[in-house]
């Protein structure tokens, strides 16, 4: 029987892996804006899981608030990105290092 | 009917939202595609007009407290208190930025309506009193500023800056939905009432995880120390009217955000949340009184000038007290009109018509403008805290409302960290007036706009000293809506 934990501890795995992909990749900022999808989709799966559970769709409605914005954020981010490759001619993660903080 | 209630409590969000899609559909229609010449004079002064007319709108509401689509949305005291401060701080650093704007070929009609969209989502943010109502303002507010810090799009660093604020503002709002999830998860609701009532019944583990991921993700953005790798980049970075911006609007609308969420939703678990709140200010305190000593660009000093700030205005949140939250209030208003005036400041720095941002091409300006230069002089004594400027008192209430909650060695560690924080503003100071003579100067600063507010933000900063302008009086108030 699949119970509420098991989606949490799908969903909690699912968001490290996001974390970690934009701390740990050194390659390549497309990765970076996979690795942002990823958790939130993650907390998409925590929230629906909870819906389920409480019987309250207040949470699923919530995911279509994370789904919309999500796919704006993914819209700007490649934008940027565009800018920044014609400036750059290059989306490798070191070269963005002009400046250092 | 119900719902015309609820519409007339949002009205001012929408007719700022109406305003700004109206002049986005007014810009593609009138704006020629292959005219070099910039499209966004206008826009920026309507833009700047409607801001001032609704700030006016809002600080003449009537007094009541006012709840919204199933009170998901309040319209108190603080929320417009914030509001007030928001829109003043936008509508001002518009008409600062114009003549940088256009010298960069920067001046698109979109700028201003971005602005306009950022400001709708801290109006939101500062009203939110429902985690989803929360979130969508946030990222309407967030997904503004990442467009506006990239916005010199010819530029390697403004789009490098934009890179930055949205990988690292983008990971932020994934931890603060993570804890949202968590919040709703263990409480069964999203509304800060519910999560309150959940609190009083039991207090679980699930409900702290949530509050922690959510604390994380707001201190990213309200750029306190350890979340504020981000900041130094972006405010070099981003065009310096965008800057000004970073350093004003969404700082105020994330920490009344925060205040709120804190203390309407979270305020059971007061024990849990003061000592993160402790720790991240002290920790912003002192990072950012050290790690702006070496700077050599005025606008990177000024990004640890804020991380600094941040931490004073936390300082009052971690209080936990009424008095705290009103001293929170107080230090963030002074905050912003010292920023404003110290942006116009370096709005004015020009060498040979190019824009500087290098503290060194400050040296002996006193000489070349001693009328802004004693401006600045003010400003930034204010900034540092130094007694006659209403700076200090800002700083002292804070410091008061501290000790008031038995937190007498956070209170220490705050004037420690104002002392070493004194020293690069004083270092500036000393360039000004007393600086080796290279004979390189700066321009005489041309625009007007600018040079009057530089000299009104230094002089409220003097007179204000006498009952500072009723702000405690407000600040108390908008308090008591909070707490009530």
């Amino acid at each position: 029987m699949i119970g509420l934990e098991h989606y949490l501890v799908v969903a909690m795995a699912l968001f490290v892996i996001g974390v970690f992909g934009i701390f740990l990749n050194r390659k390549n900022v497309i990765v970076i804006l996979m690795s942002i999808e990823l958790m939130l989709l993650a907390v998409n799966i925590n929230l629906v899981a909870f819906s389920t559970h409480h019987g309250d769709l207040t949470g699923q409605v919530f995911t279509l608030f994370v789904l919309t914005v999500a796919a704006a954020e993914a819209a700007i981010g490649l934008a940027i990105l565009v800018c920044f490759h014609r400036n750059r001619h290059s989306i490798a993660v070191d070269d963005v290092s002009l400046m250092r903080g | 009917m119900i719902i015309g209630q609820d519409i007339v409590t949002l009205l001012p969000e929408i007719v700022l939202v109406l305003y700004a899609m109206v002049a986005l559909l007014w810009g593609v229609i009138f704006t020629k595609k292959d005219s070099s010449e910039d499209s966004g004079r206008l826009p920026l002064y309507v833009t700047s007009l409607v801001l001032f007319a609704l700030a006016l709108w809002i600080a003449l509401n009537p007094e009541e407290t006012r709840l919204a689509f199933n009170d998901t949305f309040t319209d108190d005291l603080l929320a417009r208190f914030a509001k007030v401060t928001i829109l003043l701080s936008a509508a001002l650093i518009l008409l600062i930025g114009r003549e940088f704007l256009e010298a960069h070929q920067m001046l698109k009609f979109e700028f201003p309506v971005l602005v306009c969209f950022a400001v709708v989502g801290m109006m939101v943010m500062v009203s939110a009193s429902d985690l989803m109502v929360l979130y969508v303002g946030v990222e309407l507010q967030a997904l503004s500023l990442y467009v506006l810090a990239a916005f010199h799009r010819d530029n390697s660093r403004s789009t490098e800056a934009g890179l930055k604020y949205f990988v690292l503002g983008a990971l932020s709002s994934g931890l603060l939905l993570f804890g949202a999830s968590f919040v709703y998860g263990y409480s069964g609701t999203t509304q800060f009432v519910g999560i309150a009532e959940s609190l009083t019944t039991e207090s679980s583990t699930g409900l702290l995880i949530g509050l922690i991921f959510i604390l994380v993700g707001l201190a990213f953005k309200v750029s306190a120390a350890p979340f504020h790798m981000w900041v130094p980049d972006v405010y070099e970075g981003s065009p310096t009217p965008v800057t000004a911006l970073f350093a004003t609007a969404p700082k105020v609308a994330a920490i009344i955000l925060l205040a709120r969420l804190l203390f309407e939703a979270f305020g059971e678990a007061l024990q849990h949340w003061q000592l993160i709140l402790i720790i991240v200010s002290v920790a912003s305190m002192f990072l950012g009184a050290i790690a702006a000593i070496g700077q050599q660009d005025i606008k990177r000093l000024m990004a640890y000038s804020s991380i600094a700030h941040m931490g004073y205005a936390l300082m009052g949140l971690a209080a936990g007290t009424p008095e705290g939250v009103q001293s929170m209030l107080t230090y963030i208003a002074i905050y912003v009109v010292m920023n404003v005036g110290t942006f116009s400041f370096i709005l004015l720095m020009k060498r040979e018509g190019r824009y500087v941002t290098d503290i060194d091409s400050l040296k002996l300006c006193a000489r070349q403008m001693p009328t802004h230069a004693l401006s600045l002089l003010v400003l930034l004594f204010s900034l540092a805290g130094i007694v006659p400027m209403v700076g200090f008192f800002a700083k002292l209430y804070v410091f008061l409302a501290v000790i008031d909650a038995d937190l007498l060695e956070l209170a220490l560690a705050g004037a420690i960290a104002s002392v070493i924080g004194a020293y690069y503003y004083l270092r500036i100071v000393y360039l000004m007036y007393f600086g080796d003579d290279d004979g390189e100067r700066l321009d005489r600063p041309s625009s007007l706009v600018g040079q009057a507010i530089v000299i009104f933000t230094a002089l409220i900063m003097v007179v204000g000293v006498i009952n500072l302008l009723e702000l405690t009086e407000m600040a108390s108030r908008a308090t008591q809506s909070l707490f009530n």
